[in-house]
């Protein structure tokens, strides 16, 4: 079939089963624009800025499993799609952002607008291409779609000049172009699963350690984790990126692991004889420091990425495949041996975690007078936990408790900027989730900072009726920079707070959604019912205290087990070369 | 290749080795910045690095790279580089069993009475090839291991060597 380039992408998007563009349009990308228009499978969400477009996509995909699409115009379009672009490769999002370029014949003239679009986001894409015949456009983005959702997910970014939307071309199904190469390794190596099931039939002191990858391989991996987990008795840790792939009420659930993660999920990172990692990448701010990681396991890394291996630990056993198939093989060989385990091993070393557990490290100081942060959220958790309930996160403390204190009975169910660390994730992040799930709850736990960043996307949430809730913990500080100005900087909290914030509540009206403050730990309750129950976004505005810690807290360049539990540990405890690590 | 590197160490106490990788890619559009990318990006070292198409019809490419690291480091490169879009193989020839590599290298030597004449008589030693002359200079032409070039060049720098250009490590396996 013969038709524009512009008629094209949004013919290719249709056959690719897209429903939702975030985007945001310009110049290079007004055909493109146009016929959207022109149509009405393709609802298109107009943002306020182009990273929240994004974060949105990024929301969505994470809390769909599908891709999330974005398009942007030539120059600054692009330009400020690149944070949203590096977010989403370091937490494997999938994600195709189509952008405008300026026309062929321009290119590499500094024309108007022009930015060397696939030369900037190169290294923040799992791919990108440039298209300079419309013949190639429609095949491209399928390969787009291909490439951003095979394998490891991760985003792309097609790159179309002005004139290849205007010339016409034939269109491609995707049943129709050529088998694109890319085609990662999905299925295990059987030796090695066999190999790992005699591992976990002999292990004393197993651990699973998941992550992201659990999740991005779908709904059936997270089954399948805890089917075996609860079979076997092993218990099961996780990265921030993995909450919600086994179950919070599961009874080997030991919380998330790393910097501040909980007491017994490091300590028995620390102890154990056996660690499965599964989808999980050794990231620093889990491991700690490296000499002294899990000193006496055997390690087996089951990862989709064969870079993810041997990356940064050495492992006994590593096995390329995706988390789903490779979990089912692990079931199926385990269970035709008999579903074998040392059970009293496995009694006793659940005895030990039953002991680290009685440690509580979670307590914290309760406050008649101010609200704590840790106790919003354990609120929040109450009041929300049997809802159908979707949580994003800025940056900060507050995603830390909320990693902490918020249970995930389900993956796909929390959303949060792991590997980057992205201050201004959330807000949008809980558009695009909303705007998948129009009849869920989907609160952002934020901060006051970076909940800043990104405000403008307040405007869009009014706009597509998306009402989603802005729960910020609002301590009038960076609170984890302020955290480590403490502990590391001798208390020296050079440019920390949050000075000349708006009125959060008149923020909200001014925006046409409601406002809600609290202060008071006695009307928290009733406030945050306030806030489920309103039919529309809000931002609430939830004033705790503002030099709270968040504990436990393994110092950098530290171990496991030298994690702090509270404040009164934390007197000169991170070593000039700890301070150098971020 | 440089086999002084074999004898190196980092920080750790590691030892660096020299590998020579051949990779297929695509003949498109920024695969080689893809390629120099991910060695710039992840710290990794390019001692050589060569680049042409080998297969016109099929669009491929032949890049070789000589590289540099600690064993866990190489493993890491092959592993980043085979996860690159247009990357169809990569082969670690250092470890996948003999292979020759050859490099072309030109010099330019400039000088006149006994030293010409000892560089032309080294030049012979060394079968290198004279493509240019002049009454005050030579330009040699020489193909061999990287090592062999480094001495030629060693040589000829008392004797006047004014300029290099070197190509770069080609490298293919023996055998079938
Ligand atoms: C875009 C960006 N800039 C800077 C940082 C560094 N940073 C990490 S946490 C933080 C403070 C966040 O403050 P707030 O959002 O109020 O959260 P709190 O820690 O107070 O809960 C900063 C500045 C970052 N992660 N992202
Ligand atoms: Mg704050």
């Amino acid at each position: 079939m013969r038709m524009s380039g512009a008629k094209m992408v949004v013919q290719a998007l249709k056959d690719q089963g897209v429903e939702v563009v975030f985007g945001y349009p310009g110049g290079a990308v007004l055909p493109i624009y146009d016929e959207l228009f022109q149509q009405n499978d393709i609802r298109h969400i107009l943002v306020r800025h182009e990273q929240g477009a994004v974060h949105m996509a990024e929301g969505y995909a994470r809390s769909t499993g599908k891709p999330g699409v974005v398009l942007v115009t030539s120059g600054p379009g692009a330009t400020n799609a690149v944070t949203g672009l590096t977010d989403a490769l370091l937490d494997s999002i999938p994600l195709v952002v189509l952008s405008g370029q300026v026309p062929t014949f321009l290119i590499g003239t500094d024309g108007f607008q022009e930015a060397d679009t696939v030369g900037i986001t190169r290294p923040c894409t799992k791919h990108n291409w440039l298209v300079k015949d419309t013949e190639k456009l429609a095949a491209t983005i399928h390969e787009g779609f291909h490439v951003a959702t095979k394998g490891r997910p991760g985003p792309v970014l097609i790159d179309i000049p002005k004139d290849i939307q205007f010339a016409e071309g034939t269109y491609v199904a995707p049943d129709a172009i050529r088998v694109p190469h890319y085609q990662p390794r999905t299925a295990p190596d059987m030796d090695a699963v066999a190999q790992l099931v005699q591992m976990i039939e002999t292990a004393e002191r197993p651990v699973f350690y998941t992550g992201g990858g659990v999740i991005n391989s779908g709904p059936e991996a997270s089954r399948l984790l805890r089917e075996i987990a609860d079979a076997a008795n092993i218990p099961v840790t996780s990265t921030l990126m993995g909450l919600g792939a086994y179950p919070a009420s599961g009874k080997g659930w030991l919380g998330m692991l790393g910097m501040h993660g909980l007491y017994e999920a490091n300590m028995a990172m620390h102890g154990c004889d056996l660690m499965v990692s599964i989808g999980a990448r050794f990231d620093d701010r889990v491991t700690g420091r490296l000499a002294d990681f899990s000193p006496n396991s055997k390690k087996v890394h089951i990862d989709i990425d064969p870079s993810s291996i041997n990356k940064i630990i050495h492992v006994d056993l590593g096995i390329v495949g995706d988390v789903g198939k490779t979990l089912a093989e692990v079931l199926r060989v385990w269970t035709e041996r008999g579903r074998k385990v040392k059970t009293e091993a496995l009694a006793s070393w659940n005895r030990q975690v039953a002991e680290w557990k009685a440690v509580r490290c979670l307590t914290y100081k309760p406050s008649s007078s101010t609200i704590k942060p840790q106790y919003a959220l354990e609120r929040l958790e109450a009041l929300t936990k049997d809802m159908d309930r979707y949580i994003t996160t800025e940056v900060g403390q507050h995603q830390m408790w909320a990693a902490q204190f918020l249970g995930f009975e389900d993956p796909n169910r929390w959303m949060t900027s792991g590997g980057l660390g992205t201050m201004g994730y959330g807000l949008p992040a809980s558009i695009g989730v909303q705007i998948a799930h129009p009849d869920a709850l989907v609160i952002n736990v934020a901060g006051e900072a970076s909940w800043l960043m990104n405000m403008q996307e307040m405007g869009t949430a009014m706009q597509f009726r998306a009402p989603v809730k802005q729960f910020i913990l609002n301590n009038e500080r960076l609170g984890m920079v302020r955290q480590w100005q403490e502990l590391i900087h001798g208390e020296r909290y050079s440019h920390s707070w949050s000075e000349s914030l708006p009125d959060f509540v008149k923020l909200a009206e001014a925006f046409g959604c409601k406002g809600i403050q609290c202060k008071d730990p006695a009307d928290l309750d009733d406030a945050i019912m306030e806030m489920i129950r309103y039919d529309g976004p809000v931002i609430f505005d939830c004033l705790v205290e503002k030099h709270e810690n968040c504990f436990p807290m393994i110092p950098s360049g530290k171990a496991h087990n030298e994690m702090l539990l509270g404040e009164a540990e934390t007197q000169g405890v991170i070593e000039t070369h700890g301070a150098a690590l971020v | 290749m440089n086999k002084s590197a074999y004898h190196m160490r980092d920080a750790n106490g590691e030892i660096i080795e020299a590998h020579t990788l051949a990779l297929m890619v695509d003949n498109e559009s920024g695969v080689l910045a893809r390629v120099i990318g991910l060695f710039s990006g992840r710290g990794y070292n390019i001692e050589s690095l060569t680049v042409a198409e080998v297969d016109h019809e099929g669009r491929r490419s032949r890049i070789t790279v000589v590289t540099t690291g600690t064993a866990i480091v190489i493993e890491q490169i092959k592993a980043q580089l085979g996860r690159l879009v247009p990357v169809h193989e990569v082969h670690d020839l250092t470890v996948e069993g003999p292979a020759v590599q050859r490099e072309l290298a030109l010099f330019k030597v400039v000088g006149s009475g006994d030293a010409r004449i000892e560089a032309l008589r080294l030049a012979e030693i060394f079968r290198a090839n004279v493509v240019d002359s002049t009454l005050e200079s030579f330009v040699f032409e020489m193909t061999g291991t990287a090592e062999k070039i480094d001495a030629f060049a060693d040589l000829m720098r008392p004797l006047g060597l004014r300029e290099i250009a070197r190509t770069g490590v080609a490298a293919l396996s023996r055998g079938v």
